[in-house]
């Protein structure tokens, strides 16, 4: 179970206006604004949950995940996942949390994928047998006995994300953190990304924490959508409540421009 | 303890990959060797009785230097740490039940050893043919040839630690150049890479010997050509291990405080 009690998070960054006399002033006297990236923020998902996580661009999706996984120490708040706090015992929290983040890559490049399954097995301690196991359900599930002995750098952006998110799964994680994990994908691999979570989260009863701009993805995958918006939840609901606040009977699309402009985010 | 073990694995056949690199960094190791030597040469045939060690001593120390380079040079850190830094990949390597310092520990020795091993050896095969006073000769005894490979391993080991030190002062500064580019020119003239240490004045080398510089390369390379000799070899050795610890803690200490105000960079 993940309970989030009113967490906040504030960044310093450097401003100031364009222009080169902007730059010779800011050498002497440079300009700091503090952003709220996160404005006391609380919410609890349940084991087996699926949840996703949207908000339009700088709203503070990506720095609560960052947080549930305990990369990020919020300025104050609490959390605790099955118990733990993530950016306290750090180590022994990771081992139970698989994370994706759609931007970046976990894979070593120049090894071919199944050199990296290996060594993230060794990371985690993943037994031999239960590795064997779960290799095999990941590599069928989602089709990659060829791809697997290529080396990154010659991965496709889709090929690549289609092992990323197993390179997540080794481990058994209870909970997995996707932060945008269907960005750049074609519609077949965004499809067998969606069914493939859908899949593991039926199966292993693993907790899906989402964020996407995509909103198929939510339509497919989640149930419970909590929207978030400079930094502060603004909404937690199911897709029909969302329509209902939107107030248009249109796609999902529409009816998160609706939001965004109701929230006046 | 498997996973750093597995992890030095990955990365030491990924170093022994790059054999192009490796021949010509041969090649440049033992064309500067070689310059390094004739030049020392004629300083020697003006007055060899000015210089603190003798030429066929200092012909071992430039070979030993040049055939270990990658073991002791310290501006070979490495792009993908500093990127990731800056670029906010590290979130990855934060996400895994590992203590980072202990990686990138792991990380930097497998790396420097998978490149040593390639290049060392036909440097010194090559070495040891050449006519004294110019080649590389035998040290001592066993008893020296035993303590040069116990410092070399301090030494290096010494490197290591110091350079995690500047991979950590990153996450502070954001950009890695400035302090790359200061530490770096300033350890290649402490620690003894440009000229052997006893070359410098009196006064200066017994302050530059007490720094952690002199603990890398210094201290192997003067036992192996037997500047370095009896009780010296002891307390130049203790020396390496206070060093190496101290900058270990340092290190362990910097890293705790960086990763409690660790910003990830790049959204």
């Amino acid at each position: 179970m993940i309970k989030v009690d009113h967490i906040s998070k504030t960044f310093k960054v450097a401003k100031r206006n364009a222009g080169f006399s902007e730059a010779v002033k800011a050498l002497f006297n440079k300009q700091y604004e503090y952003v709220k990236a996160l404005d006391d923020i609380s919410f609890t998902i349940n084991e087996g949950e699926m949840v996703g996580y949207i908000g339009p661009n700088g709203a503070g999706k990506s720095s609560t995940i960052k947080i549930l996984s305990g990369i990020l120490t919020p300025d104050c708040g609490s959390c605790d996942i099955n118990g733990r706090t993530p950016w306290i015992n750090r180590v022994k929290h990771v081992k139970d949390i698989g994370v994706v983040f759609g931007q970046r890559s976990q894979l070593w490049w120049d090894v071919p994928v199944i050199d990296s399954f290996e060594l993230l097995r060794d990371i985690y301690n993943v037994p031999q047998i239960k590795y064997k196991d779960n290799l095999e359900e990941l590599v069928t599930l989602l089709n990659l006995e060829e791809i697997i002995k290529t080396p990154t750098r010659q991965l496709s952006l889709g090929q690549r994300m289609r092992c990323e998110i197993p390179a997540s799964l080794l481990h058994n994680p209870k909970i997995l953190f996707l932060d945008e994990p269907t960005i750049g994908l074609d519609a077949v691999s965004k499809i067998a990304v969606r069914n493939f979570i859908l899949d593991i989260n039926k199966r292993h009863k693993t907790t899906v924490i989402l964020t996407t701009h995509d909103m198929q993805d939510i339509e497919a995958m989640t149930n419970r959508i909590i929207l978030i918006g400079k930094g502060k939840i603004l909404m937690d609901g199911t897709l029909s409540d969302m329509k209902k606040v939107a107030a248009v009977d249109a796609s999902i699309d529409e009816a998160v421009v609706e939001l965004y402009k109701q929230y006046e985010i | 303890m498997r996973k750093y073990i597995s992890f030095f694995r990955l990365r030491f056949s990924t170093g022994l990959q790059y054999r192009s690199a490796a021949l010509a960094g041969i090649v440049t190791q033992f064309i500067w060797g070689a310059m390094e030597i004739l030049v020392f040469r004629a300083f020697y045939k003006a007055d060899a009785s000015a210089f603190p060690m003798e030429l066929h001593a200092l012909s071992s120390y430039i070979w030993m230097q040049q055939a270990f380079l990658a073991l002791y040079m310290t501006w070979f850190l490495e792009n993908e740490i500093f990127d990731s830094i800056k670029n906010g990949n590290i979130s990855y390597e934060l996400c895994r039940p590992i203590n980072i310092y202990n990686m990138w520990f792991v990380r930097s020795v497998a790396n420097r050893l998978s490149r040593a091993v390639l290049r060392c050896m036909p440097i010194l095969i090559f070495a040891s043919f050449l006519p004294a006073p110019f080649g590389l000769s035998l040290p001592k005894d066993l008893n020296s040839f035993l303590w040069f490979l116990i410092t070399m391993l301090l030494g290096f080991l010494v490197v290591v630690a110091f350079c995690m030190l500047i991979y950590i002062v990153t996450f502070f500064t954001i950009s890695p150049q400035g302090v790359r580019m200061v530490a770096v020119s300033m350890i290649e003239l402490f620690a003894g890479s440009v000229i052997p240490l006893p070359f410098l004045p009196d006064g200066i080398r017994q302050v530059f010997e007490l720094l952690p510089f002199a603990s890398m390369q210094n201290v192997p390379l003067r036992i192996y050509s037997s500047d370095i000799a009896g009780k010296v070899i002891y307390t130049s050795a203790g020396l390496q291990l206070f060093w190496l610890i101290t900058l270990i803690l340092v290190g362990k200490m910097l890293t705790n405080k960086a990763l409690k105000k660790v910003e990830i960079q790049g959204g």
